[in-house]
């Protein structure tokens, strides 16, 4: 009970002091994002007068949420899992199915139609229920044992979904997916109308900037929901599996049930992302969710520096950045920079030479792959590795000097 | 014996009885099928050392190996068009260009393997552990890049320049390719083998496997075994492309990333870090492979094969040859 | 006779550990009384370690009887076990070598915790409460063995010696009744063994039971009162330090070793 006191005092003090705040640099990082997302769609727009900025950021804001939420599995827990892209799948494939005019082909005979906020949770459920099955009989086995596990989990799903067609379509895919509806809306400047205007009711597929709100706020919602577990009771648990799983066992963690929860929450963010991408490509097919997807979601994970949340979105971005905007735009960059140096001759294409920018083109996969590799290389703890919380050292600098009062005494 | 056993025993025991009665009801197709699943098994088995060597001596999944023998494919293809081989038949160029070709290739992808371990693995042998699997990942693209660089993205010809002999016994069809790739490939997998078994280097191998800083205090050079471990790998790869090669003669650039998972699988269900593992695995993979291709149908294969991946784990840990795992 | 268990916070009886051929621990028997520092000691290889590990849960009993606080034991899962209120230390130190000392030791109060999934999720009120308790209170654990200020580091930038004391403040975090120690005094100067004996007694004033396993016989010797030696897996001695130290099969064991 006399410790009450003091405790209430440290964190009144921490809640006021801004600057201090900015030197946390997850506060920072987190402050930048939240302004260039809010800038984002005024300027997006005036620049290009369209909206191809703003989808890239729609998608962009996907592979966001499949990295925090593998972020749980690989970077907390230490849990490699090579296979998350199938729980994106079963996501996907929870929402394409449910809303859409896809079961009316079915043996069901008959179209589902359920709204997209309901959705959302049910995906959410369903891959955090596959996360569990799966988990269930393989979270005894040793690490690398359960990346194989769920490599093989990852090859296996987007196999059914193509193989079930009556159900799914296979190949074909699960097309007219239904949008979003909300009851109003508002337009404005930064999505090309001259003024505010209120629309009511809404469908997201008139607005694309509707979208990139949309996971701008998922991402939000996730961002806090996984800070949470990783101050909590729970993510330390993680973290102690993470370091030395019998060492964590011996200080009464039930090893199988919290790996079990990685998984499960894991998966669960993973489905939440599923729903939203149904959602917003509205066409879902087999190959979105192969083996690329998953390791793709891991790399950003590693690269951004894992298990700490702000560096896994900054490897997001980074890597959405790098793989579907730089390397495809490189052949463009490449022969325009040719042409204006003089060297425009080098864009023709003769005899074995393909052209500049073909040839750029061909060179995609050297120049990914170094990427990786170099990235590595440099940094192998990541781009923003975690770090021991700044709020401890706020802690134990307050500690320290009652601490060697103690230390005097004994 | 636990309870996971007899689930591993059960379901062994039923796939052996349902393929036992195919083999007594429909023996030629059975039989058929049993020869193609060997040959592609043989070439499995190849793919499968190399993952399973380089996982027991440095815990890494080494994803750009399938990469490295698809390469092998493609330098063999190219080497062997400097040669005046006719294709179709078996002349002598033929055999004096495999002769040749065979143990360049070899000798190429092992340095290239030597290298790759260099460069991208060896200066993170101290780092996270995920980092060498990224930069794993992150050499898989570069040379699947290199090949498309190359020879570009569709599929490339391999000369077809084995004999053409073929026999029917007992209605059953088969030729001399066949019984070459499976020697080829039972010769490669005994002098591996008898190497690791009997040689210095080789003892060195399996100590640096078991407990890397004992094998160091007894004078082992660990920088040295590992990039053996990479280039003896690279060498049975770089065969096993030349052999898969010569039996389908088409190859392309991204042949490496799905027959790569499968071997893997196949040293997985061996018990990986288990040499003679991965060899039997490499075919048990070949023949499941086949057999579920013909009796149940292609599209199921890969969730077949995974799914008996995913059965050996959880029911078996070990694998099928339930050897040493390295606990550290 | 009949008021003996409720005196005995552990009691072992037949516990055997096989490795295939190898008998680990062959038959041992023992009790340990509430509140006293009981020490096991042998050579290496003694099965000593194994002992404890039988004991935590790490491993399964081959045949015998783990009896903690009158409760069977036996077979029971390692978390299980330090809920029930037996914590360790082990011979070679196993921090989460990658989280704060702070952290370490509120790893330690994670059995005495409540906070459920959702709680932590959506940070409730009770949840931040519980947490600056926990912090206060572990805080506390880490002033109790006197490495406060290292608090936010890594455990892994910690001396050796603070180290094993983390490790000590960690295993005090889950309000053991019983704590095991093993080899808390490997590699420490005369200074730091002294230390050590004055946190043993520390913690033995706090009501907690010591079981311990050392090679020092000064140090064993200095804070035990009763000891049983392990050689071969067979307990071969039982006793005050002075009737152990005069055992002539205690003698030949560790002679015989060192010949
Ligand atoms: N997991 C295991 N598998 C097989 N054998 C084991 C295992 N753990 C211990 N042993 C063997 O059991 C015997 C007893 O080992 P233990 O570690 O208990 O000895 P100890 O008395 O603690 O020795 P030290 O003083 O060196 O710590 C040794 O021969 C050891 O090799
Ligand atoms: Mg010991």
């Amino acid at each position: 009970m006399s410790n009450a006191a003091p405790a209430r005092r440290r964190s009144l003090r921490e809640r006021i002091g801004f600057r201090e705040r900015i030197r946390d640099r997850d506060t920072a990082v987190y402050g930048i994002l939240i302004l260039l997302a809010l800038m984002f769609p005024l300027v997006s727009y005036n620049i290009t007068e369209g909206t191809a900025w703003i989808s890239h950021a729609t998608r962009a804001g996907y592979w966001v949420l499949l990295a925090i939420g593998l972020n749980v599995v690989v970077g907390f827990a230490g849990l490699l899992d090579l296979g998350y892209a199938a729980f994106f799948a079963i996501g996907a494939y929870t929402y394409a199915l449910l809303a859409s005019p896809q079961l009316a082909s079915s043996p069901a005979n008959h179209a589902v139609h359920i709204s997209f906020w309901i959705l959302i949770f049910v995906s959410l459920m369903m891959a955090a229920l596959f996360g569990a099955i799966l988990g269930f009989p393989t979270l005894r086995l040793r690490g690398d044992y359960l990346a194989i596990v769920t490599l093989g989990f990852g090859e296996i799903v987007p196999q059914l979904f193509y193989n079930f067609d009556q159900w799914t379509g296979g190949i074909n895919a699960v097309g007219l997916i239904d949008q979003p509806l909300l009851p109003a809306w508002v337009q404005g400047p930064w999505s090309g109308d001259p003024e505010f205007k209120i629309v009511s009711p809404f469908n997201f597929n008139t607005d694309p900037v509707a979208y990139y709100v949309l996971v701008c706020f998922l991402v939000a919602i996730a961002v806090v929901l996984v800070t949470n577990l990783y101050n909590s009771r729970l993510g330390r648990a993680w973290m102690a599996i993470r370091e030395d799983e019998v060492a964590a066992a011996a200080m009464g963690i039930n090893t199988v049930t919290t790996k079990l929860l990685a998984f499960g929450i894991g998966a669960s963010f993973s489905g939440f992302a599923g729903a939203y991408y149904a959602a917003d490509v509205a066409l879902v097919s087999p190959d979105n969710f192969l083996f690329i997807v998953s390791i793709t979601v891991l790399v950003m994970v590693v690269l951004g520096g894992m298990g700490n949340v702000s560096g896994v979105i900054i490897g997001a971005l980074v890597m959405y950045y790098l793989i579907f905007i730089l390397i495809p735009g490189l052949p463009e960059i490449v022969t325009g920079f040719a042409s204006n140096v003089g060297l425009g001759s080098l864009n023709q294409s003769t005899g074995d030479w393909p052209g500049l920018g073909e040839e750029t083109q061909r060179l995609n996969f050297i120049i990914y792959g170094g990427i990786l590799v170099a990235v590595m290389l440099l940094r192998p703890q990541g781009l923003l590795p975690s770090r021991v919380r700044e709020q401890e050292l706020k802690h134990a600098a307050v500690q320290e000097e009652e601490a060697a009062i103690e230390m005097s005494h004994a | 014996m636990s309870l996971p056993d007899y689930g591993f025993y059960i379901l062994c025991g039923t796939a052996v009885i349902l393929l036992a009665a195919q083999a007594v009801t429909h023996p030629t197709q059975f039989f058929q099928v049993f020869i193609f699943g060997l040959t592609q098994g043989a070439i499995y088995a190849l793919v499968a050392l190399g993952y399973t060597m380089v996982y027991g001596i440095i815990e890494l999944i080494n994803f750009a190996h399938g990469d490295v023998f698809t390469l092998g494919a493609y330098i063999g293809t190219t080497l062997l068009g400097f040669f005046a081989i006719t294709e179709g038949t078996f002349t002598a160029i033929n055999l004096i260009a495999l002769i040749i070709v065979f143990p360049v290739v070899m000798l190429i992808m092992g340095g290239i393997n030597i290298t790759i371990e260099r460069v991208a693995y060896r200066p993170l042998r101290n780092a996270p552990r995920l980092a060498p699997l990224i930069t794993a990942i992150g050499m898989s693209f570069f040379l699947e890049g290199v090949m498309f660089l190359w020879r570009g993205p569709a599929t490339v010809h391999f000369p077809d320049i084995l004999p053409t002999q073929s026999w029917y016994v007992a209605g059953v069809f088969f030729g001399v390719r066949d019984i070459f790739v499976v020697v080829v490939g039972a010769v490669l997998v005994s002098l591996l083998a008898v190497f690791i078994n009997q040689t210095k280097l080789g003892k060195a191998m399996r100590a640096t496997a078991q407990d890397r800083d004992a094998a160091q205090l007894m004078g082992i050079d660990i920088n040295r075994t590992i990039a053996a471990t990479f280039f003896i790998g690279a060498l049975l790869a770089g065969a096993g492309g030349i052999i898969w090669g010569l039996y389908y003669n088409t190859i392309y650039y991204q042949l490496g990333f799905r027959s790569g998972l499968i071997a893997f699988t196949a040293a997985v269900f061996g018990g990986i870090g288990n040499i003679p593992g991965a060899a039997i695995g490499g075919l048990v993979i070949g023949l499941t492979a086949a057999f579920s291709d013909s009796y149940i149908g292609s599209k199921w294969t890969q969730v077949v094969i995974f799914g008996i991946l995913i059965g050996v784990l959880v029911f078996r840990p070990t694998g099928l040859l339930g050897m040493r795992v390295p606990e550290k | 006779m009949s008021e003996q268990p409720r005196d005995n916070i552990l009691e072992l009886t037949g516990l055997t550990k096989r490795f295939g051929g190898l008998v680990a621990v062959d038959n041992v028997s023992l009790h340990i009384k509430r509140g006293e520092v009981f020490a096991l000691i042998g050579p290496n290889g003694a099965g000593k370690t194994t002992l404890f590990n039988n004991v935590t849960g790490l491993f399964r009993p081959t045949s015998g009887n783990v009896l903690f606080d009158g409760r069977d034991i036996t077979g029971f899962k390692p978390h299980q076990v330090a809920r029930l209120g037996i914590a360790r230390t082990f011979q070679n130190i196993r921090l989460f070598d990658y989280m704060s000392c702070l952290d370490n030791v509120r790893v330690g109060r994670h059995v005495r915790m409540k906070a459920k999934v959702w709680d932590s999720l959506f940070k409730l009120p009770r949840e931040r409460r519980e947490e600056e308790r926990v912090t206060d209170e572990a805080m506390e654990v880490l002033r109790f063995v006197g490495i406060a200020k290292h608090a936010n580091q890594y455990a892994r930038n910690l001396a050796y010696g603070q180290q094993r004391r983390l490790e000590i403040a960690r295993a005090l975090a889950t309000e053991p009744k019983l704590l095991l120690l093993d080899e808390p005094a490997a590699g420490f100067t005369p200074q730091e063994k002294v230390e050590l004996m004055a946190l043993v007694k520390k913690i033995l004033n706090r009501g907690i039971t010591v079981f311990l396993i050392e090679h020092d016989m000064k140090v064993v010797m200095g804070i035990s009162e009763r000891i049983v030696v392990l050689d071969h897996g067979e307990k071969i001695a039982e006793g005050s330090p002075e009737e152990v130290r005069n055992d002539t099969k205690v003698i030949e064991a560790y002679l015989g070793k060192s010949a």
